[in-house]
Formats: C-alpha cells, structure tokens, sequence
C-alpha cells in the first residue's frame, strides 16, 4: 500500500459521508416528498445544498472507481467507515455536540473493524487460480486435438 | 406508515448499493489499476476505458436508484437514521456479495470487519 493509496481510501470515506450530511440538510429544507408527487423530486435537486451533495458524490464514485480498480469490494468497504467516525469527531471538537457513551463504543468498534481489515491483503490473489485454469485449458485443448 | 416507507427505502438503498458496488467492483478488477493506466496511456484513455464498459453503466444505474432512494429516504427520516442503518446493512450485504458473486477471498479477518463496521456505524445512529 502506498501513500497515494491511503489517500484514495480516505477519499471514499469523507465523500460519501458529507455528501450524505449535505443531501441531508438539502432534504430538510424540501420536506417530505410524496410518492404520489415525484415531481417534486426535481425541486430537490435545484437546491444548492443537494447539488453540493450531489457533486461529492460524483468524487466518491471517481475515488471508489480508482480503489476497486487496485483492491478487493470487501477490503474498500469497511474502510469507509471510517468516514463516519471522522464526522461524529468534528461533531465534538468543532460543534461542541455530546458523544453519548454508545457512539464511543460505535467509533471504538468501527476503529477495530478498519484496523483488522487494512492489517491484510488489499487484494484476491487471483494468479494462482488463473495458472490452475490454463492448466486446464491446455489439457482441455490436447484432448481436443486427439 | 412512514415509518414502513423509511424501512422500505433503507432495504431498497441496500439492495441497489450492493448490486451497483458489487458491478464496479466486477468491471474495475477487468480494467486493471486505474493508477498505473493513467502513467502508462494517460488520463484520457483510462476515462475511456472506464466509460466504454457496460456494466460501469448497469452499475451507475444501480446507484442512482439507490440515490433517488436516498432522497426520498431523507425526507421521511432524518440522515441519523436512515444513512448509518443503510451502511451498516450494506457492509454486511457488500461481504455477501464480494464472497459470491465476487469471488473475493472473504476471510475471517475481513467478516470480523464488516460485522464491526456495521454495528459500529449502527451506534454511531443511537
């Protein structure tokens, strides 16, 4: 893993949870949407703070993109958790919000979760299965020619 | 009766993230690392590669449904209990996935994680 890597992952997880916070406030604005109103789904996306949202997601997806390209679904995934821990901090530190004991025992556990996953292989080693099945394919392919 | 809305959107978004990560996943482990194609062809030539590919687009698709879902989501429920519930759903769904569809090496190290994750992200809506 190289610094450039790490960087990759921290992207995914910040983008997907402030663009989830920014949806959030856009929505709160907007109110319940009816489904038997869907129109109203446009209004949503006109709101500025829903097209912020909107743009970090489009990052999330570019940065998710790169990182599924070099490492493994289930090796991404818990470490965008990681994004929700840094969000519940900056809750504390910068807005002054109470951590309840349960969100310390929550960051705590996700902390672990992202630590015993990024400890292993960022990816299936796959070449070992490939040289099993052109083995195979070769043999298949004598048999043919007899 | 909003309230079973909320529960049907979170499973919704569940089952699309899953389906449009689990895609990405498929699609980008063919392409190969973005990182080393962009040294290699340049920046141009990775986009292409990435956007001439089918199921990038299936797995867009997904993903939008998952985030019309969210919105609508949003505006049933606050963000505190519609997006951690989602996430932590969709690590454990996402771990399916990568071990069956995906043909990931799932191991005990990486299960411990996403069951950690998930109910972690859960607290953190408490």
């Amino acid at each position: 893993m190289t610094f450039r890597k790490y960087m990759v992952l921290a992207a995914v997880a910040l983008f997907a949870s402030i663009g989830d916070a920014l949806l959030s406030r856009g929505m709160k604005d907007i109110g319940a949407i009816s489904l038997n109103h869907l129109g109203e789904l446009i209004l949503a996306i006109m709101n500025p703070w829903v097209i912020c949202g909107i743009a970090l997601l489009l990052c999330f997806f570019v940065a998710m993109s790169n990182a599924l390209s070099w490492a493994d679904l289930s090796y991404v995934m818990p470490a965008t958790g990681l994004g929700y821990v840094v969000m519940a901090l900056a809750a504390k530190f910068f807005l002054h919000e109470r951590i309840s004991p349960e969100r310390w025992i929550g960051i705590v556990l996700i902390t672990i979760g992202v630590g015993f996953v990024a400890g292993g292989p960022s990816q299936t080693d796959r070449s070992a299965h490939t040289a099993s099945d052109q083995v195979t394919d070769t043999a298949l392919s004598l048999e043919g020619r007899r | 009766m909003r309230n079973v809305y909320t529960w049907a959107a979170i499973v919704i978004i569940t089952l699309t993230s899953t389906a449009g990560e689990s895609l990405l996943a498929h699609s980008m482990q063919r392409i190969g690392d973005l990182g080393e194609m962009r040294r290699r062809e340049g920046v141009l030539a990775s986009v292409r590669r990435v956007f001439t590919t089918p199921t990038v687009f299936l797995a867009i698709s997904f993903m939008a449904i998952a985030f019309f879902t969210l919105l609508f989501g949003l505006s049933w429920a606050d963000l505190s209990l519609v997006g951690p519930a989602a996430a932590a759903l969709t690590f454990v769904a996402n771990a399916l996935a990568a071990k069956f569809f995906l043909k990931e090496n799932v191991d005990r190290r990486r299960w411990i994680a996403a069951v950690f994750v998930g109910a972690g992200v859960a607290l953190l809506a408490r």
